[in-house]
């Protein structure tokens, strides 16, 4: 029978009639008594009001906390993206001018200068004259640049060599890896050796076969002109180079490790030391005699032999022997940190 | 020529070998060479300056067998020789207050090559304010520029890296500047010894010829040498480079290498030039309005700071300011004030990196304004000497920086017209700015600190090192008191200086 009769019920027709009789009323009333039936209250919640109170006020505070992130971080984004970008393309352009406006100076100014190879210019005067005629008779060395150098600027070269000796300091400063102090390696040192055994090539037939002619040659190549430096174009600097350009050689193609039955950091210390100290030492000397009018009894020895020119070649080959180290441990220290 | 003449030279040499020498020792004895070697200048510099004193002329010392246009010469006078004792006074005061944080900045290993830089930067030092070369002046900037950066970055983290790469940027870009015009004035004179450049200049302006490529010559040189200095627009590398190197290498940067390259462009001007062509070539007003908006800006800059070490560096911006206002007013007695004030700066500047590093270092070295509260009651000495040289910086009466603003005040006066406004006016505001962040770094120093903060126990501050930072201070208070016999020689000095 009830079956019957809530069939009946949820049938159109029944649906209709009750909403004819009773209206939506019905409907909204059970809605609205649905969602306004409050739980029993628990006894801690007394003063609902005060709750109630703290609740808006929190939440209005979050608004206006994630209103003030939404501010920060529109500015910030603008700061971020569009602002650096339009900042970085100012300092471009800006750059670009300032560049443009810098060469255009100075090539005018190029432009104004005198003539280079002029005889009238204001560089041919008595300074590169006496250079030119006396060069030889004062210092003995048929190379006038050599004899400039070492000899008439010979405080300006040991700027120079001291110049490369602190750049080898302050690379070794940066780069080199200490070991611990009961010698064990570090973890760098094992990573930059693992490093280096990766990238570089081991045991290359063709480099090692090519290094074992080179290598001699160019070595003896650079004391060649480190020797002759008073008599040919040349010199410490030069010589040095090339020498060091032999060793780098002969280290890729054969590894730290035959390399450093010859050169190792100590070997780089004292030759550097020694070279310097004695660069220093002989013009100290030379300076505090020609400064007090002492002669300094250093003979100058025939013109174009090997064993002339005074103090020249000795401080041509401290300088050479610095120039190779210097480069030398460059090379080794930006490959793995240390020799 | 007795043997006393010879002393400049054997500083030079002495400072050369030592960092030599140092290449193969270990780090104790490196770092007793050093302080033996920075101890030895200091002496032989203040024998030097009393051979000056007696000398009526600056003499010349030939570095050779061949005399000034050919060969390489130094010059040694008054004011030389004075620059020298004070700087490497500085400098030995710096190492014994400073050289006792090395273990927590530089690894054991690398102290020796740590000591090669001091050695090195000092030699380079002592050559700029000596020589009488253009070329010798490049080679040894070389020098300084390769050294400072080592000092620097000694200390090895991401800041001190990103500093010194701008330092490099920055510094190398002056020193293509500066080679560029030293090799155009060769390029137009044919000389590079001072003394007969200084004819050959004056040939050019006489006739006229090659005046373009001088104007360029000297734009190029002031620039150089204004960009490493750290003038005003040009500083952007030193805060970061000052705040965050170890605090003897900060010391020695700010303290004595910036104010040697301001001294070879003072030689420059006044040797090379000539004072009265850089004036009529209107470069003095371009050094003036740079100096002038350094002491407004860089106080401006220092006051925003809220860690005490870029407050310091900030604050050397303006400082180094004074230092162009002085040369900015192109008479004797504005470089004569600009001179003091080189040396008062010297001082000054590298006791406040020292002390302000032993506040920091008793706050858990922490550098904010918020931890170092107490600071001056944990570390008595360094509070009281970080005061002393704070009341310099304001320009309180009775230290050196009253003496400073006093004297560019009345060469200010002396010019008249808009620069007399201009200079009282910059001077007066920018000590109101000083004293703002002085003051509110005194206070803060001498606060109780406002919540519990756990201070670690360190190491108390040796007597040796406390003893040197008080006579420092005392240094200060000296050159506040008794300043008339050294202005005496700067002026005396600056006659002969040319």
């Amino acid at each position: 029978m009830s079956k019957r009769r809530s069939d009946w019920e949820s049938r159109p027709q029944a649906r209709i009639r009750k909403w004819y009789r009773e209206g939506f009323l019905a409907l909204d009333n059970e809605i609205i008594d649905h969602l306004t039936r409050t739980t029993p209250q628990p006894p801690y919640t007394e003063d609902r009001l005060v709750a109630q109170q703290e609740e808006m006020a929190s939440r209005q505070h979050e608004r206006t906390l994630a209103l003030e992130r939404l501010d920060q971080h529109n500015v910030l984004a603008w700061a971020r993206t569009r602002g650096r970008k339009a900042i970085s393309r100012f300092y471009v352009v800006l750059a670009l001018a300032l560049s443009a406006l810098m060469i255009f100076f100075l090539l005018e100014t190029v432009a104004l200068m005198p003539r280079f190879g002029d005889p009238a210019t204001p560089g041919a005067n008595i300074v590169s004259e006496r250079y030119i005629t006396k060069g030889l008779e004062e210092t003995g060395a048929v190379n006038i640049v050599a004899g400039m150098i070492l000899d008439y600027r010979a405080f300006d070269t040991l700027g120079e060599s001291t110049v490369l000796f602190i750049a080898a300091s302050a690379v070794l400063i940066l780069l080199r890896i200490d070991r611990n102090k009961d010698g064990s390696p570090v973890q760098e040192l094992i990573a930059a050796e693992s490093d280096d055994r990766h990238y570089e090539p081991r045991n290359d037939r063709i480099l090692q076969g090519s290094a074992m002619i080179l290598t001699p040659i160019i070595l003896l190549y650079g004391i060649y002109i480190i020797l002759n430096g008073h008599l040919s174009p040349g010199g410490g600097f030069s010589g040095g180079a090339i020498i060091s350009a032999g060793l780098i050689l002969y280290l890729s193609a054969f590894g730290f490790e035959k390399a450093g039955r010859f050169f190792t950091n100590k070997t780089f210390t004292w030759v550097s030391f020694f070279s310097l100290m004695f660069y220093a030492l002989a013009k100290a000397y030379s300076f505090y005699c020609g400064a007090n009018g002492i002669p300094s009894g250093i003979p100058l020895g025939t013109p174009g032999a090997i064993l002339s020119s005074g103090l020249i070649m000795p401080l041509n080959i401290a300088v050479g022997m610095v120039v190779a180290c210097t480069m030398y441990i460059f090379y080794a220290l930006f490959r793995k940190g240390g020799l | 020529m007795t043997l006393v003449h010879n002393f400049p030279f054997f500083s030079i040499l002495l400072c050369m070998a030592a960092g030599i020498f140092t290449s193969v020792l270990k780090q104790r004895a490196a770092k007793a060479l050093t302080f033996a070697v920075v101890a030895a200048v200091l002496v032989l510099s203040a024998l030097t300056l009393r051979l000056t004193l007696t000398l009526e002329d600056a003499y010349a010392f030939m570095m050779g067998h061949f005399p000034a246009p050919w060969g390489n010469e130094i010059r040694i006078g008054r004011l030389e020789a004075l620059m020298a004792t004070g700087f490497s006074a500085v400098m030995l005061i710096s190492l014994i207050a400073g050289m006792w944080h090395t273990p927590t900045v530089v690894s054991e290993q690398k102290v020796n090559l740590y000591c090669i830089m001091i050695d090195l930067a000092l030699a380079a030092v002592l050559v700029l304010i000596y020589t009488n070369d253009l070329f010798t002046v490049y080679v040894f900037i070389e020098i300084m520029t390769i050294a400072s950066c080592a000092l620097v970055v000694v200390r090895q983290n991401g800041h001190t890296l990103v500093a010194i790469t701008r330092y490099m940027i920055m510094h190398l870009f002056a020193s293509g500047l500066l080679l560029m015009g030293i090799a155009m004035l060769y390029g137009i004179t044919g000389h590079l010894l001072m003394v007969p450049l200084h004819d050959a200049v004056a040939h050019i302006v006489q006739t006229g010829e090659h005046m373009g490529p001088l104007t360029v010559v000297i734009g190029l040189i002031t620039a150089g040498l204004t960009i490493k200095s750290a003038m005003f627009p040009f500083h952007g590398w030193a805060p970061d480079t000052y705040a965050f190197a170890p605090p003897l290498s900060s010391a020695i940067l700010s303290g004595i290498i910036s104010k040697s390259y301001i001294f070879v462009l003072i030689k420059f001007f006044y040797r090379v030039i000539g004072m009265d062509v850089i004036v009529s070539q209107q470069i003095t007003p371009f050094l003036f309005v740079c100096g002038v908006s350094g002491m407004i800006i860089g106080s401006i800059l220092a006051i925003s700071q809220r860690d005490i070490r870029r407050m310091i560096a900030y604050s050397s911006v303006a400082q180094i300011g004074y230092i162009y206002m002085g040369l900015g007013i192109g008479t004797d007695a504005g470089v004569e004030a600009a001179l003091f004030q080189m040396l008062v700066h010297a001082a000054v500047k590298s006791l406040l990196f020292l002390s302000a590093y032993e506040l920091i270092n008793v706050s858990g070295d922490r550098k904010r304004f918020r931890y170092l509260h107490g600071a001056g009651y944990r570390n008595v000495p360094a509070g009281i000497v970080f005061t002393i040289a704070a009341m310099s910086m304001v320009g309180i009466p009775f230290t050196g920086g009253f003496i400073v603003k006093l004297n560019l005040a009345i060469s200010g006066i002396a010019m008249g017209g808009w620069m007399r406004a201009l200079v009282l006016i910059a001077l007066a505001l920018s000590t109101l700015l000083n004293s703002v962040y002085f003051l509110h770094t005194v206070v803060s120093i001498y606060r109780k600190p406002t919540q519990e903060m756990e201070y670690p126990q360190v190491q108390k501050t040796p007597p040796h090192v406390a003893a040197a930072l008080f006579v420092s201070a005392l240094f200060i208070i000296y050159l506040g008191v008794g300043s008339e016999p050294i202005l005496r020689v700067i002026e005396t000095g600056l006659r002969t200086f040319s």
